[in-house]
């Protein structure tokens, strides 16, 4: 079986001298939505700062389509096609919408206008809002600067850390839409949410954690579907 | 009552020192902000980078005289400000990849940074004084004033007079320049934009490919160029002394506190507000009031609120009011 | 105690040794009574930085405001120049302190709005104006009487030992006021609040000549008890049998004799002041205050008042370094405003915290004794090294202003003592256990 386009696999480390991850496995496909759930302190957000390369692994490695990249810094990785949106603090709050779009295209040297037209598409009120500082933008038109941000490195991997912590579920519901259609758009997906069920709705593949280990792993539909995943981790 | 002796008196000896002491502090407030934005400390170094800027100075410019070249009616040092820029931004550079480099590296606590600021304070302050020594320097050349008080007398027949100082004209005209282009840089230029960014939110601008020591390094340049420039504006005005320039820390933090630190619009804002209250305060009001209030009221001691020996303490009470009020200073919402 | 510490002070003490043997015992004396006072005015800063992490660049305020002590205690009183407007100056200031009390009362227990803050002005404007009414006449009063000599109001002309508690206390009010503004909030604006508090203080001893005749100096105050006057010494019979006895010169064993008992009390003071220090720094309250430095979250989540303990800690630091800027001004016998320099008094003492060791006393008192000697060896010993490095020059205007220079070299010196310290050994010579 070919690798996976992104995949982190066996990771073990921390970000002391006690691991968090034990063994785990995470990947997505190319154009694919990939969820990482679990109760708190599952080690969800760690496993994708794993691939991301925020924390040295112990074991394991990360290879990103085909390459292994697992030595490589976070920046480096944002080079290579991967982009990351923070669960907090994810956007430059004293800045336009537009200049934090601009800032996420920092890296590249072409013309960025047909990709911020992409992104104004995709979030249409952040261009009638593209002039105001973004920090002055409601919670919900935050998370869209902030995956706005992310899309404009035009990365093939986008990692969500709980892109909907803290929206209310109408505009939980409106992002996971926007991020379908990111996915349609050839991008690989790969996020952590603390709202499972939805998640799961969305997701092509699941990763449900426990103590910084696989415990499930399957389709969101056959998640969603399965009995104990239902009764430990989804509420019944 | 003498309306017109009156505001001419006032614009002479309030207005116009207030506004070129005021863009003087502003310049050497951007600095200090910036340094706070980008690397995230106070720089108790600034004063005497300040004097080191405006010691470069006054060794081109006597360069230049001995060579003959002069921008007349212009001050030689303006000349010699590009050239001084230059080896303080040598100087900055090197001081941070020799000192500052290794605490940022080990994300080294603020007030581990201000100590270290404090040290090349000692090195900077001993170099300055080592090279041209402590005594008062006069660099100022080219035209000594653009309106005399007694051209302006005999133009317009009135008892006071107003003078325009060829150096006020330069204060003004300098720092304006100065600061358009800073903020020009800031909003407009790519590597701007990535300084306010990397100042905003530094994960994040690591996360979005900004090159933390390259922000670094323009900082240090931009901030040499401000030093050099608010220096030598402020020597040109007054006198370079090496001691004075470790005492304007005081007035420019007071100014940058104003405008909440790290805010480059808050610096300008806050060098004014500071430098027009010490000349309100510190100015003897009995020739102003004489001239408006009828001859029964007009005062006979000098109507003067603070002695100028309290200068500092107008900034010291401005900087304290606005700590306990407002910590965030006056133009930072939210935060 | 342990034997690093040893051999560092036996090093120090060398040093002590080479300059009264090589140079002369006068020097390596006077070294060493600067020497101890610049180890108390450390351990004062210790206490700040050390146990509570307070930066504060101020410490020079502190020690004039010690100094101011001195004349106030011990100033010879001038019954006329007080009679013309002593009690009304008093009274002017008094003034004005009600004037900010009432202000404070006012913030503090009206409703927030419009009318507290034209009430809080308003109080602020008529109190000052009130306070110039009544101190203006009364300051003038003052300084015309024979301003030649006096033109102040005169102290109590008490022996100057008293003067280092008082001096004490004057720091702490300070550093009372301060703090209180400015600890809470984040730690660069202490650092630049103290600087500011600085400036003013030794703006007002400067310019306020009927207080401290300003840049006149204040000149003969009494030294402390029970040091004698070298004269004196000189006139007694007992001493000179004494000296003839054992072969001495009178003069030079005056002099001698006189630092000894400067020397012999300063010590007193540092030793009683370390046995202080170290039994609180192993106390209950010792422990909560490393607590609080090291984890100040955690510690607010214990219970612990923060605020509280760190004011209590920058107050009690304060009077340490002003109860040593009152004996450093009884010893000299006089004020000199212009001495009082942060650069000298304030980051002196920071750059010997630091190289001893933040946070162990004894570090604070190693750095003292040896930044100090530093500091003062090289006024003697620049000029020869200087000469040294020019001697191959020809003679002609560089020479001339390297020479002249340097005296300067120390500050670069030390600049560059403290940033290698900082960097290479950031716990310093005596680290904390």
């Amino acid at each position: 079986m070919p690798d996976p386009f992104l995949i982190g696999e066996a990771m073990t480390g921390g970000y002391g001298a006690t691991d968090i991850l034990h063994d785990c496995t995470i990947a997505v496909e190319k154009g694919q939505i990939a969820v990482i759930v679990g109760p708190n302190g599952a080690g969800k957000s760690t496993a994708m700062k794993a691939v991301f390369g925020m924390l040295t692994l112990r074991g394991g490695s990360v290879r990103l389509n085909g390459e292994d990249i697992t030595k490589l810094s976070p920046q480096d990785r944002v080079a290579r096609g991967m982009a990351f949106v923070p669960q907090t603090h994810n956007i430059f709050t004293s800045m336009t919408v537009e200049e934090n779009l601009e800032m996420g295209a920092f890296l590249r040297r072409d013309d960025i206008k047909g990709t911020l037209e992409q992104v104004y598409h995709l979030f249409p009120i952040l261009k009638t809002k593209r002039h105001q500082p973004a920090g002055e933008l409601s919670g919900g038109q935050r998370q869209q600067v902030a995956v706005g941000r992310a899309l404009m490195t035009q990365p093939q991997v986008l990692m969500l850390d709980e892109p909907t912590a803290g929206v209310s579920p109408i505009v939980m519901d409106e992002l996971f839409d926007r991020i379908i259609e990111v996915a349609r758009s050839g991008i690989s997906i790969l996020m952590v949410e603390q709202n499972a069920r939805q998640a799961l709705n969305i997701a092509d593949k699941g990763y449900v954690l426990v103590q910084g280990a696989n415990r499930y792993t399957d389709t969101g539909a056959a998640l969603l579907a399965d009995p104990d995943v239902r009764r430990s981790f989804l509420g019944g | 009552m003498d309306l017109l002796n009156a505001l001419v008196a006032f614009l002479n000896f309030v207005v116009i020192p207030a506004a070129s002491y005021g863009a003087q502090l502003a310049v050497g407030a951007l600095g200090v902000t910036l340094i706070f934005g980008i690397l995230r400390f106070s720089n108790f170094a600034w004063g005497d980078t300040m004097a080191f800027g405006t010691m470069v100075v006054i060794l081109f410019t006597w360069l230049f005289q001995s060579l003959g070249i002069s921008i007349a009616p212009l001050p030689t040092a303006l000349l010699a400000l590009p050239f001084a820029i230059l080896v303080t931004s040598a100087l900055l550079l090197g001081t941070d990849r020799v000192v500052y480099r290794f605490y940022r590296k080990q994300k080294a606590k603020p007030i581990i940074l201000v100590i270290v600021s404090a040290g090349v304070m000692f090195v900077m302050n001993g170099l300055v004084r080592i090279i041209i020594g402590t005594e008062e320097q006069n660099f100022a050349d080219g035209g000594r004033f653009l309106i005399s008080a007694a051209d302006f007398k005999a133009w317009t027949g009135l008892a006071e007079g107003l003078a325009i100082k060829g150096t006020t004209a330069v204060t003004l005209v300098t720092a304006l320049l100065t600061m358009a282009a800073l903020f020009w840089f800031l909003q407009k230029t790519r590597t701007g934009k990535s300084m306010r960014a990397f100042s905003d939110n530094e994960d994040l601008a690591l996360l979005s490919g900004i090159n933390p020591d390259r922000v670094v390094q323009v900082t240090w340049v931009i901030a040499a160029a401000l030093a050099v420039i608010a220096g030598t504006l402020y020597g040109l005005d007054k006198s370079f002394r090496p001691f004075i320039y470790f005492s304007l820390l005081l007035p420019i933090f007071a100014s940058a506190v104003v405008g909440g630190l790290g805010s480059p619009m808050g610096a300008v804002a806050g060098g004014f507000v500071v430098a027009f209250s010490e000349v309100v305060v510190t100015y003897a009001w009995k020739k102003v009031l004489t001239y408006v209030l009828p001859a029964s009221l007009a005062p006979d001691s000098l109507m003067q609120l603070l002695s100028t020996d309290y200068k500092f303490a107008v900034s010291f009470s401005i900087l304290i009011i606005v700590l306990l009020f407002m910590p965030n200073g006056l133009f930072n919402k939210g935060k | 105690m342990n034997t690093r510490a040893i051999t560092l002070f036996a090093g120090v003490g060398m040093l002590y040794v080479l300059t009264g043997v090589l140079l002369s015992w006068n020097v390596s004396l006077n070294i060493l009574i600067l020497g101890l006072l610049s180890a108390i005015m450390a351990l004062g800063v210790n206490m700040q930085w050390g146990y509570a992490g307070l930066f504060s660049t101020g410490i020079v305020g502190s020690i004039a405001l010690g100094g101011l002590a001195v004349v106030f205690v011990s100033g010879q009183p001038v019954p006329e120049a007080f009679a013309a407007g002593g009690w009304q100056a008093i009274g002017g200031l008094a003034v004005a302190v009600a004037g900010i009390a009432a202000a404070v009362a006012a913030w503090a227990y009206m409703a927030p709005g419009r009318s507290r803050n034209l009430a809080v002005a308003a109080i602020l404007i008529g109190f000052f104006f009130l306070y110039r009414g009544i101190f203006d006449p009364a300051v003038e009063r003052i300084e015309a009487f024979d301003p030649a000599t006096h033109g102040n109001i005169g102290g109590f002309g008490l022996n100057s030992i008293w003067a280092w508690p008082v001096g004490g206390l004057f720091a702490a009010i300070a550093a009372w006021a301060i703090g209180k503004i400015a600890l809470g909030l984040r730690e660069d604006y202490l650092a630049i609040a103290t600087l500011g508090i600085a400036e003013i203080v030794i703006t007002a001893i400067k310019s306020e000549d009927w207080m401290s005749r300003g840049v006149k100096n204040f000149v003969s105050l009494p030294r402390p008890w029970p040091v004698p006057y070298e004269v004196e010494m000189q006139a007694d019979p007992g001493f000179l049998a004494f000296c003839t006895n054992w072969g001495l010169n009178p003069t030079t064993t005056s002099t001698l004799a006189v630092k000894g008992i400067y020397i012999v009390m300063f010590a007193i003071v540092l030793g009683l002041l370390i046995w202080l220090l170290e039994r609180a720094l192993n106390s209950p309250w010792g422990r909560m205050m490393r607590a609080i430095r090291d984890n100040e979250v955690s510690a607010a989540a214990m219970g612990k008042d923060v605020k509280r303990q760190h004011l209590i800690i920058f107050i009690l630091g304060a009077a340490v370094v002003g109860m040593s800027g009152a004996m450093y001004v009884s010893m000299l016998g006089q004020l000199v405003p212009g001495e009082y320099t942060p650069l000298r008094f304030t980051f002196l003492i920071w750059i010997m915290v630091i190289v001893g060791g933040s946070g162990n006393n004894w570090g604070s008192v190693l750095g003292g004794l040896l930044v100090g000697w530093l500091w003062l060896i090289v006024d003697n010993a620049g000029p020869l090294v200087m000469g040294a490095i020019t001697a191959g020059m020809a003679d002609g205007p560089l020479k001339v202003h390297l020479v002249d220079a340097a005296p300067q070299l120390r500050l670069l010196t030390l600049g560059v003592a403290l940033l290698l310290v900082l960097r290479f050994s950031p716990r310093g010579l005596l680290p904390e256990k």
